[in-house]
């Protein structure tokens, strides 16, 4: 299949204004005009909505419509951008002319011909707005609270939402990158709270992906979604405190490669590479894990929430080998980074709109699958925490030093999952923490499609995933002393 | 080069062109048959450039429109938004937030502000002072900033840059009441963010001073100065055994627990019972010594607003007196869920003032004689249903009051109801930055993981 994304972009983002291709070349003349290297077009159209249930209603919903165009100008490693919510030639030159601005000195930019690459893409190019009815929207929340309620009387509150976007982009290079992607995203998230006595706790759980709103509805997946805030929120009701201090800490699979994602993944972008700020700065080939421990990221995992056709550059997306067999093996990298490390793009340039600039980011990065079984790893364990969802993570660069939040997790007793315990940070250091991993399950999973990942306060969707995982040492931060 | 000659923002719009615009979106509202409406339109403008090494990184030109319109059919209501303001799509936002609105359940709660809270007057708060700041000069003043940290020690390394900012946006809000009103505001900032280095490995930190008028920032040089000390005082930092003791929180800390306290009276939280301060109105939730006042109007304050984001006028008042909690952070909706009336906080408090007790922060360290001074968290582990509180955090190990090495890779923890309680002293070190001015907070104990 190889439906013609970039057509599809065009007519939606260029035709409307009366743009035509000679008008891009135009443009991006205009920014090459002033001794600058090169700079790129994003053009940007994104209609959201978002509809909200609570007290076993619908009440709330908004529609949302976003667009634009970026025009960002690169001199060695300067960057001059600028952009306009209007997508007129006018406005294209004006900002044109403002992003170039950076330039003093150097350069000699030329404008290459057009080459865009077609490929088989990773999920149609569909309106996931337009998938389902505003009635069937609003009976699929309004079934989810009857679900949530009807598994326990204990439930007092339920909250869904459902959410989705289309991004129709084009991006323009003056290196010759011309590209097109359209791409769906779908969320829905179940939050419940639960009462018993004078103690209350809530429950979470949600997905996602670049489908169609249908895809909540296969394989009782959004009910799937309602008995599990549930089951969360109970068990957190029996939680007693959590344990302090460093112990084994096994982690469950799926949504735990948040460990990845803040461990490892942040610190192996390019931009902290390059400007030898990570933790990980010029340790390529050397050993930051066990050899038990292979990581990717992988943008090209079909309907994934962090996949992409083509990043934000309009590089294609690709499966990156970050740690193989414990050795760190690869950066990330969108163009501006790979050309001043003078190696190639990775397809990890994103940005979170037009109005912000691209940066290395990641996609899915997920850790592959080991020999255990995941009973046999819990088994192994005499003391520790057995951690099985999360809340949200962080990471400091440039110590090294990450931490993620427990939401779910017990104790484990002599090789048995025993009592559930509060949620509790844990934090580790970085370029430590796979080297103390002891052991792999065979059972690997990716999340359930809700991650966001912040970075220079720009948001984009991003998927983890592990097996279960056995590390030998890890800071559990309890009340528990 | 001429056109690197540019001013720091955009020229905004006349608040009259923005306030015919929210009239016309009134009235399209009208016209598609609704019974009440809402809406708001914004212009914001920007520059910031970032310097590292001494060399411009970016440079770069803001420019965002916003328009959101909110439709009552009786009490079912609807969103939209856009950032296009021509006619027609004004027409369009309507018609979907109209298209929504057919689909919403009736709320009885939902609607406009009541009208005799609406702001009949609007004070002028000296928000608005543009910097006439060329990107030359911004650049400038970025690159003295960054060069004052690297040249402070030669331990300062490398860098993620200086940077300069200057915002100025105008907003305007109308409503079917007949209310309109609008105001412009400017916002400017300067940072530094560098990495020290030694045998022990590298330190990031940073330092920003932020102000509604260029004149009121700290200068460049103690802007990078700050920066570069923060992150030497980091370096050799080692962890610390598990253990129970006394916590002191750095002002830009406290104010982040103040604003956990905010959250869990804020209006949405309590109706849907999420909150661990349910029921808590006129019960002691600080010491008797805790006082906590809104002070919306004050002159170019950061969260100075004249009404909020309903038109409702803001007021000053205090939300905690003698340690007592004597109000929640309401806005129109959530005050009608729990019978009560807003208080003027529809998105979000105006100037929060922990007001500052005797002791500095040298002080503060005698008082906590041994245990921790924090002066970075890492994570969002807060609870708010619970209070559980559990975060990554850096800082300082002390002994009878001094100082004895930094540490880090630890976690502090407790329960935020509990952590409120036992607040031992708050400091006169107020971190005026932001919304939520706080000094230090000394809490009596903490469990503290580490190896």
């Amino acid at each position: 299949m190889a439906t013609d994304t970039l057509a599809l972009a065009r007519q939606q983002l260029l035709t409307p204004a009366g743009l035509g291709e000679d008008d891009l070349h135009r443009a991006l003349a205009c920014v090459l005009g002033h001794a600058v290297d090169g700079g790129d077009l994003y053009f940007q159209l994104r209609r959201a909505e978002s509809w909200a249930l609570e007290d076993g209603q619908v009440k709330n919903a908004s529609h949302a419509i976003q667009q634009g165009v970026g025009v960002r100008a690169v001199s060695g490693e300067k960057t001059g951008f600028a952009y306009s919510d209007e997508i007129v030639l006018p406005a294209l030159l004006e900002a044109a002319t403002a992003a170039r601005a950076i330039a003093c000195h150097g350069g000699d930019g030329q404008l290459q011909v057009w080459r865009s690459a077609q490929r088989p893409i990773l999920y149609e190019p569909l309106d996931p707005l337009e998938t389902l009815s505003a009635e069937a929207k609003v009976q699929l929340l309004e079934r989810l609270d009857a679900e949530a309620r009807r598994q326990d009387p204990r439930v007092t509150q339920v909250m869904v939402s459902l959410a989705a976007t289309q991004d129709t982009i084009l991006v323009a290079g003056s290196d010759g990158a011309l590209a097109g992607d359209v791409r769906p995203l779908v969320r829905l998230n179940v939050t419940v709270i639960v009462e018993q006595g004078s103690r209350r706790e809530q429950g979470n759980a949600g997905g996602g992906g670049r489908v169609a709103y249908g895809w909540f509805l296969d394989e009782d997946r959004a009910l799937g979604y309602a008995r599990e805030a549930v089951r969360e929120a109970l068990v957190n009701l029996d939680a007693v405190p959590a344990p302090a201090g460093t112990m084994t800490v096994v982690l469950g699979p799926g949504w735990p490669g948040i460990l990845l994602h803040e461990a490892i993944g942040h610190g192996l972008e390019g931009d902290f590479n390059r400007k030898g700020t990570s933790a990980f700065s010029g340790r390529l080939g050397e050993r930051v894990a066990s050899p038990l421990c292979t990581v990717v990221d992988d943008g090209t995992l079909a309907h994934r929430r962090g996949s992409l056709n083509v990043d934000d550059e309009g590089t294609p997306t690709q499966c990156t080998t970050l740690i193989e067999r414990g050795v760190l093996k690869g950066y990330l990298q969108d163009k501006l980074n790979a050309r001043l490390m003078k190696v190639a793009p990775t397809g990890n340039g994103r940005r979170e709109s037009y109005a912000h600039l691209p940066l290395p980011r990641m996609t899915n990065t997920y850790l592959l699958p080991g020999e255990h079984e995941p009973a046999e790893i819990i088994a192994s364990v005499e003391r520790g925490l057995y951690a099985v969802n999360f809340g949200g993570g962080q990471v400091d660069i440039t110590s090294g030093k990450f931490v993620f939040s427990a939401s779910e997790a017990y104790l484990i007793e002599n090789g048995r999952v025993t009592r559930p315990v509060k949620g509790a940070t844990l934090i580790g250091n970085g370029p430590d923490v796979l080297t103390k991993v002891s052991m792999v399950g065979n059972d690997l999973q990716l999340d359930a499609g809700v991650g966001t990942c912040g970075k220079e306060g720009q948001s984009v969707p991003v998927g983890v995933g592990q097996p279960t995982l056995k590390v030998e040492a890890l800071t559990v931060g309890g009340t528990q002393a | 080069m001429s056109d690197t000659i540019t001013p720091t923002t955009a020229p905004l719009p006349a608040q009259e062109q923005l306030e015919t615009l929210v009239a016309d979106i009134l009235a399209e509202a009208r016209a598609q048959g609704a019974t009440s409406a809402e809406a708001a339109v914004s212009f914001g403008s920007a520059l910031s450039v970032t310097v590292r090494l001494g060399e411009v990184e970016t440079l770069e030109h803001h420019r965002q429109r916003g328009l959101a319109v909110t439709i009552y059919f009786g009490q079912s209501r609807g969103s939209a938004s856009t950032a296009d303001w021509r006619p027609e799509a004004i027409r369009a936002s309507v018609q979907s937030a109209c298209a929504i609105a057919r689909h919403t359940a009736a709320d009885p709660c939902a609607g406009l502000a009541d009208p005799d809270r609406l702001a009949r007057a609007i004070p002028d708060l000296d928000l608005y002072h543009p910097w006439p700041l060329t990107a030359e000069e911004a650049i400038e003043l970025a690159r003295e900033c960054e060069a004052a940290a690297l040249g402070l020690d030669p331990r300062i390394r490398n860098s993620e840059g200086g940077s300069v900012a200057s915002h100025a946006g105008v907003m305007v809000y109308g409503n079917s009441h007949g209310f309109c009103g609008g105001y412009s505001t400017t916002r400017h900032s300067l940072s530094c963010s560098v990495i020290a280095q030694d045998e022990s490995g590298m330190q990031s930190n940073h330092w920003y001073t932020v102000a509604r008028n260029g004149n009121d920032l700290e200068t460049p040089v103690v802007v990078g100065q700050k920066a570069a000390r923060r992150a030497l005082r980091r370096l050799g930092s080692r962890r610390l055994e598990t253990r129970q003791v006394p916590v002191l929180f750095a002002p830009e800390l406290a104010r982040g627990l103040i604003g956990h306290f905010v959250a869990a009276i804020r209006g949405g939280a309590l109706y849907r019972k999420a909150s661990f301060l349910l029921d808590r109105l006129d019960t002691p939730v600080f010491p008797a010594f805790v006082t906590i006042r809104e002070r919306p109007h004050w002159p170019r304050a950061m969260a100075s607003a004249p009404f909020d984001s309903e038109g409702v006028a803001t007021a000053d008042r205090d939300l905690v007196s003698g340690g007592v909690l004597r109000g929640y952070v309401l806005d129109s909706y959530s005050a009608r869920r729990l019978g009560m009336e807003t208080t003027g906080n529809a998105g979000g408090t105006h100037n929060l003032i922990v007001e500052p007790g005797p002791l500095g922060r040298e002080a503060l360290l005698r008082q906590l004689d041994t245990g921790l001074w924090v002066t970075e968290l890492l994570g969002h582990g807060v609870n708010p249903v619970t209070g559980d509180y559990s975060r990554g955090a850096s800082g300082f190990w002390v002994e009878q009051g001094e100082v004895r090495f930094p540490v880090h890779e630890i976690t502090i923890a407790g329960n935020l109801d509990a952590m409120f309680k036992s607040i031992v002293a708050v400091g006169n070190d107020v971190d005026a930055r932001g919304g939520i001015r706080c000094g230090s907070l000394l809490v009596e104990r903490m469990t503290v993981a580490g190896e």
